[in-house]
C-alpha cells in the first residue's frame, strides 16, 4: 500500500509526520519511507541507516549537431517548452527547459539532435532494521523535478514487493511534482495547521486530490493555534480528521534537534496510533 | 545605434517595464533616423515555460544594438542576447521609457 503525505502549504509538517509515522511502523513491520520532496529532501535529517546504495539519475536532452542541419526550424515549431530555438544560422537548446519528451528529436528531418543523457539528480538508498529509506535529491540549477520523481518511484517500484507499506513524503503545493508524488498513492495524508494559512492552502490540496479521485485523511498539525475553520471545512466537506498534533514548544525543541518525536512525547505517540488504525481499517476496507 | 527598452506603453512617456521575458512592449529607437518602432509582447503572458529566450529571439529580430531594461535578464535569455551581440544595460525598471534613454546617455546605467 502507498501512502502519500502531502499538504498544499509548505511547513506543514509532511516530514516531521512522514518520518516520525514510519519509524513508528517499522517497529512492527517492513516499511518504506521515500522523500519525494527532491528540491529540498530533508527526511534524512532525521533518518540514520546504512547507505547500500547510490546511483545518478539522468533525463534525456538533445543535442544539437550542425553537420547536417537544414535550418527548417521545425524544432523550434514543435517544442512547448521554448528549450529549443532557432537563432540565425544555429540551433541553441536550453537544458533545463527541456521536458524530454523527445518531439524535436524525431521529428528532425536530418536527425540532427539526438537525445543524450544528462544528470539531473541523486538517488541514494538507506537501511535501518525494517525501515527502508530512499531519498532523491536533483542538482543544483535543475529546474525539473517531476522526471526524478518519477525514475525514483520506478526504483521503488523496481526493488520492493508491492505488499509493504510505502510513505512518500509529497513536495509541497499543488502543482506538477506534487501529480507525479500522489498520483500511485493509495491514501493521501494532507497535513496542516489550523490557520488562515493552512486551511487556504488546504483547500487546494482538497481539490486537487479529488481531482485525481483520491481517497484521503487530514492531520492538524500545531493543534490549539488559529481558529476552528479547517476543522468546520473538514466536516462540512466529509474529510475525516485523523489526528490533531498539539502544538508544544517540546516538539520544536526535540525536531530542531533532529531527533524523532514520538519517543519521547507521548501526545505524539497517540496520535500516531491514531492514523496507523485509521491506515488499518481502510486498508482492510481497499482488500475487501 | 538602434535602442530597445522594455516597456509597459508604445509611448515616450510609458513607464518602463522592469521584467524583461515578460515585457509587455518593445520601444526601439533608431537614433539616426529618429523614428519609433514598438512591438506588442503580450501574448508572451501565455508562455508558461521559457519566456525569457523566446523574448530575447524575438529581441534579436529588430537588429538591435543596445538593450535597456529593469532587472535584466537570466542565464537562458542571456546566452540568445550574447548571440545577437547586444548591450545590455539594466536598473531602468522604475524610470519612463524617455528618463531611462536619458539616464542611458548620461552613462547612468549599470551594464549587466
Amino acid at each position: 500500500m502507498k501512502i502519500a503525505i502531502a499538504s498544499g502549504k509548505g511547513g506543514t509538517g509532511k516530514t516531521t509526520l512522514a518520518t516520525n509515522l514510519a519509524s513508528f511502523l517499522a517497529e512492527t513491520e517492513k516499511i518504506i519511507l521515500v522523500d519525494l520532496d527532491v528540491e529540498e529532501p530533508n527526511s534524512g535529517l532525521f533518518i540514520s541507516g546504512e547507505n547500500i546504495h547510490e546511483e545518478d539519475k539522468f533525463k534525456m536532452i538533445p543535442e544539437w549537431k550542425k553537420d547536417e542541419c537544414i535550418l527548417c526550424g521545425n524544432c523550434q515549431k514543435v517544442c512547448n517548452f521554448n528549450a529549443v530555438m532557432k537563432l540565425g544560422e544555429m540551433i541553441m537548446v536550453f537544458p533545463e527547459l527541456c521536458h524530454g519528451c523527445y518531439a524535436c528529436s524525431e521529428l528532425c528531418p536530418t536527425k540532427s539532435l539526438p537525445m543524450k543523457p544528462k544528470k539531473m539528480g541523486e538517488l541514494k538508498h538507506f537501511k535501518s532494521g525494517n525501515l527502508v529509506f530512499i531519498e532523491s535529491k536533483l542538482i543544483i540549477g535543475e529546474e525539473q523535478a517531476v522526471p526524478l520523481i518519477k525514475q525514483t518511484l520506478n526504483y521503488v517500484d523496481r526493488n520492493f514487493p508491492k505488499r509493504t507499506i510505502e510513505i512518500f513524503d509529497a513536495p509541497p503545493g499543488t502543482s506538477c511534482p506534487v501529480i507525479e508524488a500522489t498520483k500511485d498513492a493509495d491514501l493521501i495524508l494532507l497535513v496542516t495547521e489550523p490557520t488562515p494559512f493552512g486551511l487556504h492552502d488546504l483547500k487546494l490540496a482538497v481539490e486537487t486530490m479529488k481531482e485525481l479521485k483520491k481517497e484521503m485523511g487530514v492531520i492538524i498539525n500545531r493543534f490549539g493555534i488559529g481558529d476552528a475553520n479547517v476543522e468546520r471545512y473538514c466536516e462540512k466537506n466529509n474529510i475525516p480528521i485523523i489526528a490533531k498534533i498539539p502544538n508544544m514548544r517540546k516538539i520544536a525543541e526535540i525536531y530542531s534537534e533532529g531527533n524523532l518525536l514520538y519517543k519521547k512525547i507521548p501526545e505524539v505517540k497517540t496520535q500516531l496510533e491514531d492514523i496507523i488504525a485509521f491506515i488499518s481499517k481502510f486498508q482492510q476496507e481497499v482488500t475487501l | 545605434m538602434k535602442i530597445l527598452l522594455t516597456a509597459k506603453g508604445t509611448e515616450w512617456d510609458s513607464k518602463m517595464d522592469p521584467r524583461f521575458g515578460r515585457t509587455e512592449f518593445f520601444f526601439i529607437y533608431d537614433e539616426e533616423t529618429e523614428k519609433i518602432e514598438t512591438y506588442d509582447n503580450r501574448a508572451i503572458a501565455n508562455e508558461a515555460h521559457g519566456a525569457g529566450p523566446k523574448t530575447a529571439q524575438k529581441m534579436s529580430e529588430f537588429g538591435v544594438e543596445v538593450l535597456i531594461t529593469g532587472n535584466g535578464p537570466g542565464g537562458n535569455a542571456g546566452r540568445v542576447l550574447a548571440q545577437a551581440n547586444l548591450q545590455i544595460f539594466i536598473g531602468a525598471g522604475e524610470m519612463t521609457v524617455k528618463t531611462a534613454y536619458e539616464a542611458y546617455k548620461q552613462g547612468e546605467l549599470k551594464t549587466a
